[in-house]
C-alpha cells in the first residue's frame, strides 16, 4: 500500500446494514452523483462544432427529425430528435465548439 | 380398471397438482404483472411437444424456519429438454409463483443436473431467470448452489451456447450467471438486474434511483451492455432466441446449420451507400444488408457501443459474424466499450466455428482524458487479442477510412488476416490527411508566408499520395483492390476457399487475455 493511501483517515463505510472502518479511494470520493436524465435534453456526445442548426425555438419537430448537424471526429454527424415535441431552447450557436456533454437543445414532449 | 390404469391416473393426478406451481391466486399474480408463467415460458419457446420435463417431483431441502412443513412444487424451477426448430436445447425456466422463485439448494440442484446433460450431450442450454434471490432459510446452502451454477456455465463456456433470459427480477449473486454466458436476453418493465437493490443504495449512499433506472432492460441494453438482446414482450423475446438459435451450432465441434442460400432483396445496390465526401456518414448495416442472403442481418447489442455493429447474417446460406464500424455513430471510433463489444463477440466467432468479416471505416480510437482514464490501453488490446487468437476464417474488407491502430487492430493482415479487400475508396494511412500533412510538412507550412494556404496544398498532396489503398497494396498488405458490386461474389469465393482452413497455435493452458 503506498503511503498515500496509508495516511489517509479511517472512515465509517457502509455496505449493507454493517458499517467498516476503512480508507476510501479518490475515485469513489469523487465519483459523480447519477442523476435521472431528460428525455428532451439533447447533450453531444463528442467534442465538436455545430455546423449547422435545422430548426430553431419553437419549431415542432418529430422522433427522428434532424436537429442540428455535428462536426466531430472529422464526421458530420447528424443528430436526430430523440422524442416528438416542440423546441424550447436552444443554448448554441452555428460555428460553436462545444464540449463533450454540452446541452444543445431543449424539446418539451408532446 | 387394471392396476396399470390405475398407476396411470395416479402419475396424472400428481403431475397435474406439481404443475401448478404456486397455485392460482400466484399464477394470477405473475400474470397481473404481465408475466408468462414459468412453464408457459417454456411452452411458448419450444417446439409444440417437444418439451420433456425431468425432476418434476423433487423436493426442496430447506430445515429450520418451520420450512420442513412448506411444499414448494419442483422447489421453484422446471428443467427438461426440447426442440427449436428441431435443434435440441436443454431449458431450466425460475418460476416465480412458489416461494418467489427463490434458490435453494435442490432448486439449484436441478439447475446444475439439467446444464451437466447439456454440456454431455453437447447441446446449447437455455436458462430463464426470474427469481427473488438466495432463499435465505437455505442459507449457505443456497450460496453452494449459485457456486455450482458459475462453476458450470464456466466450464462449459465455448464448448456449448449458453443463453440467458431475464424474465423478471435477477439480483444479487443470481446475476452472475447470466452474465457468464453467451447471450442474456431482456424485456422492457419486466427485466431487473442488479448486484445491490435501490433500497441498499439509498440507506448506504443516500443516492436515489428507480428500479428500472437502475438496472431496468434498457439500462442494460444501452449503458452497461451486459444484455444483447433487448425485446418489448416476452413473445418478441422469445422470436429472438428462436431466432438466434438458428445462426448458432450446437456445440464447439459444429457448424452451424446452413440454409439455402439467397440473394441479397435490400433496395440499395452496395455503390449507393457511401457518401462521396468522406465526412458525411452512413448506416453500414445498409452495406451488410446488401451483402447478405435474403438482406437478413441479425444485430446483437444494437443499442450498446453502437460505433461498432455485431451480428449474424449468412452469404451463400452459411452463418457469418460481422464486426463493422459505424460511422453513424460517433464517427465509428474505437473507444472502451465498443472494443470490449467487439473482443468478445470475435472470440464467440471463434469458439463456435463461424468466419468473420470485418468492415472497416474508422478514424482512429476516441480521443479524451475519460476514455484514457477508463482504461482504453487495456481495452483497445482486448480487439488486437481477438482477432490474432482466432483461427476462424477471418476476412477485412477496407470501406474508407483505415488510419492508424484503428488500421491495425481491425483484423489487419498483420494480424492474422486470411483475405483482406479495399475498395478503392479506402484510405489506409497512419493518421487522417489534416494531421499527418501539419506533422510531415511543419517546416514547408511554418516558413510560408500563407500558412493557411500552404497547409490546404499539403493536405491535398497527402490526400493525394497516400489517401488511397495503392501503397498498402504496393507493399502487399491488402490481397486486392475490389469494386464494391464484386464483393459478394469474392466473399462467396473467399469462404469456399476458407472452408478447409487449417491453422494451429502453440500448445497452452491457456493464453491471458487484458480482461
Amino acid at each position: 500500500m503506498d503511503k498515500k493511501t496509508t495516511e489517509r483517515p479511517l472512515v465509517d463505510f457502509a455496505v449493507t446494514a454493517r458499517k467498516y472502518k476503512t480508507t476510501l479511494t479518490q475515485k469513489f470520493m469523487n465519483r459523480p452523483i447519477w442523476t435521472k436524465p431528460v428525455a428532451g435534453e439533447v447533450r453531444s456526445t463528442l467534442p465538436g462544432t455545430v455546423v449547422s442548426l435545422a430548426v430553431k425555438e419553437g419549431d415542432s419537430v418529430k422522433e427522428g427529425d434532424l436537429l442540428l448537424v455535428h462536426e466531430a471526429m472529422k464526421m458530420q454527424n447528424r443528430i436526430l430528435s430523440p422524442v416528438s415535441g416542440t423546441v424550447t431552447e436552444i443554448p448554441v450557436k452555428e460555428g460553436e465548439h462545444l464540449v463533450k456533454g454540452a446541452l444543445i437543445m431543449v424539446i418539451k414532449e408532446d | 380398471m387394471t392396476s396399470l390404469q390405475k398407476d396411470i391416473l395416479e402419475l396424472r393426478e400428481k403431475k397435474a397438482l406439481v404443475q401448478m406451481g404456486g397455485g392460482e391466486a400466484a399464477i394470477e399474480k405473475q400474470e397481473a404483472m404481465g408475466k408468462l408463467t414459468a412453464r408457459n415460458r417454456i411452452l411458448a419457446l419450444l417446439d409444440e411437444n417437444s418439451f420433456q420435463e425431468y425432476d418434476l417431483f423433487v423436493e426442496h431441502a430447506a430445515r429450520g424456519f418451520g420450512m420442513e412443513k412448506k411444499v414448494l412444487p419442483g422447489d421453484g424451477v422446471i428443467t427438461g429438454t426440447g426442440t427449436i426448430f428441431g435443434a435440441p436445447v436443454c431449458i431450466y425456466a425460475q418460476d416465480f409463483t412458489v416461494a418467489g422463485g427463490s434458490l435453494g439448494l435442490m432448486h439449484a440442484r436441478k439447475i446444475t443436473k439439467i446444464m451437466d446433460h447439456a454440456l454431455k450431450m453437447k447441446v446449447p442450454i437455455i436458462g430463464i431467470n426470474d427469481s427473488g434471490g438466495a432463499r435465505i432459510q437455505e442459507g449457505v446452502g443456497a450460496l453452494a448452489g449459485y457456486g455450482e451454477i458459475f462453476y458450470r456455465n464456466t466450464i462449459a463456456s465455448g464448448v456449448i451456447p449458453q443463453i440467458s433470459v431475464i424474465l423478471g427480477p435477477c439480483a444479487g449473486g443470481a446475476v452472475y450467471s447470466p452474465a457468464l454466458t453467451d447471450f442474456v436476453f431482456v424485456v422492457e418493465n419486466i427485466s431487473k438486474m442488479f448486484i445491490t437493490g435501490p433500497n441498499v443504495i439509498k440507506t448506504v449512499l443516500g443516492e436515489e434511483i428507480s428500479m428500472e433506472d437502475l438496472g431496468g432492460a434498457r439500462v442494460h441494453a444501452e449503458i452497461t451492455g451486459n444484455a444483447h438482446f433487448y425485446a418489448k414482450s416476452e413473445q418478441e423475446c422469445f422470436e429472438q432466441i428462436k431466432k438466434l438459435v438458428t445462426f448458432i451450432p450446437w456445440n464447439n465441434k459444429q457448424r452451424a446449420r446452413a440454409f439455402p442460400p439467397k440473394e441479397p432483396i435490400f433496395e440499395k445496390t452496395v455503390n449507393d451507400i457511401i457518401p462521396s465526401d468522406p465526412k458525411q456518414p452512413y448506416d453500414v448495416r445498409d452495406i451488410i444488408k446488401s451483402i447478405v442472403d435474403d438482406s437478413d442481418f441479425f444485430e446483437i447489442q444494437e443499442l450498446w457501443a453502437a460505433n461498432i455493429v455485431i451480428g449474424f447474417g449468412r452469404i451463400h446460406g452459411e452463418t457469418i459474424g460481422f464486426v463493422a464500424n459505424q460511422p453513424m455513430v460517433m464517427a465509428g471510433v474505437l473507444d472502451c466499450d465498443s472494443s470490449d463489444k467487439a473482443a468478445r463477440f470475435i472470440r464467440y466467432c471463434d469458439s463456435f466455428n463461424i468466419p468473420i468479416i470485418t468492415l472497416e471505416d474508422m478514424p482512429g480510437y476516441l480521443p479524451g482524458v475519460d476514455q484514457e482514464h477508463a482504461g482504453v490501453i487495456r481495452h483497445g488490446a482486448k480487439v488486437l487479442y481477438a482477432y490474432s487468437e482466432a483461427t476462424v476464417p477471418k476476412i477485412t474488407i477496407i470501406l474508407r477510412k483505415a488510419y492508424g491502430g484503428g488500421y491495425i487492430a481491425m483484423n489487419s493482415r498483420h494480424l492474422g488476416a486470411d483475405f483482406v479487400f479495399a475498395w478503392p475508396s479506402a484510405e489506409i494511412a497512419v493518421m487522417g490527411p489534416e494531421g499527418a500533412a501539419n506533422i510531415i510538412f511543419r517546416k514547408e507550412i511554418m516558413e510560408a508566408e500563407d500558412q493557411d494556404a500552404m497547409r490546404q496544398e499539403k493536405v491535398k498532396e497527402y490526400i493525394e499520395k497516400f489517401a488511397n489503398p495503392y501503397v498498402a497494396a504496393s507493399k502487399g498488405y491488402i490481397d486486392a483492390v475490389i469494386e464494391p458490386r464484386e464483393t459478394r461474389a469474392i466473399l462467396m469465393h473467399a469462404l469456399i476457399l476458407a472452408k478447409s482452413k487449417e491453422e494451429s497455435r502453440p500448445e497452452k493452458k491457456h493464453g491471458i487475455p487484458p480482461f
